[in-house]
């Protein structure tokens, strides 16, 4: 088959558009909310105990430190059980999910996330008596990751 | 089964600690942590290629459990923390995607 230069046009041009799409859609604050529901249910998420940090201006969001903290004795019948962490902005809500253990001694974790834009980030901490606890941080992300492409 | 992508470990652990100490334990392991939601120049998708599950265990308790999502960056780092009630040697395994996985241990050497 001979490529004449239409086609070829054609053909590049497409290419082009396909590597420039942003992909996949990313998670709103909606979809976000639909995954924290199907987890938690109905239960109530209190705010407080839970400290999350992360920087407020982050250059690239290919690697950013996180901490979280929950205030909790970590005793037999007083621990944090699970932290989640979940973002609202990038492809996929939950970033990550922490089990913890009475052998703890304290709950705390710290990591390093990806974020594909700006946003809140959320940490919410299940704890032994059954209730939920939840902080945020709020992040500027100036170079996102996730989207970006190979040279 | 796709071949491990794991690389160099490093840990952390302090040695030895007084009994009843919280101490706190680093973990890092070499891994792209492939996200699945990059293509390359030819506007290929990469294939994801994440590791899914990191475990501490003291001997055979599960003390420590990690899972992990494309949002953790590539080489992955974790950090928590552990009573020392007692010594013992610390198993730590990180899982991929595929079920490949590897491992490290470290003693911990409990005083007092």
């Amino acid at each position: 088959m001979k490529l004449g230069r239409r086609t070829w046009l054609r053909a590049a041009g497409t290419a082009m558009a396909c590597t420039l799409l942003p992909l996949p859609a990313r998670a709103t604050p909606v979809a976000l909310a639909e995954a924290m529901a199907e987890r938690y249910g109905n239960r109530p998420r209190q705010q407080g105990k839970v400290a999350l940090q992360i920087p407020a201006l982050a250059e690239n969001g290919h690697s950013v430190a996180l901490a979280v903290t929950v205030a909790s004795p970590m005793t037999e019948a007083d621990h944090v059980q699970v932290i989640d962490i979940w973002s609202e902005a990038n492809p996929l809500p939950l970033i990550a999910r922490f089990t913890l253990s009475p052998d703890s001694g304290e709950a705390s974790v710290r990591t390093r996330v990806r974020l594909a834009d700006s946003q809140v980030l959320t940490a919410v901490a299940a704890l032994s008596d059954g209730s939920l606890w939840q902080g945020t941080a709020k992040t500027i992300v100036t170079l996102a990751a996730c989207t970006d492409f190979l040279i | 089964m796709a071949a491990s992508a794991f690389g160099r470990v490093r840990l952390a652990v302090p040695n030895p600690v007084a009994a009843g100490q919280v101490v706190t334990i680093r973990t890092l392991i070499a891994h792209p942590m492939e996200s699945g939601f990059r293509r390359d120049a030819k506007g290929q998708r990469l294939p994801r290629n994440i590791i899914e599950r990191f475990e501490c265990r003291l001997d055979d308790a599960l003390v420590f459990r990690a899972e992990l999502q494309p949002g953790i960056a590539a080489n992955p780092f974790i950090e928590f923390r552990l009573r020392a009630t007692r010594s013992g040697t610390l198993h730590f395994r990180w899982q991929d995607q595929h079920g490949n996985h590897h491992e490290a241990q470290r003693a911990l050497e409990v005083t007092g």
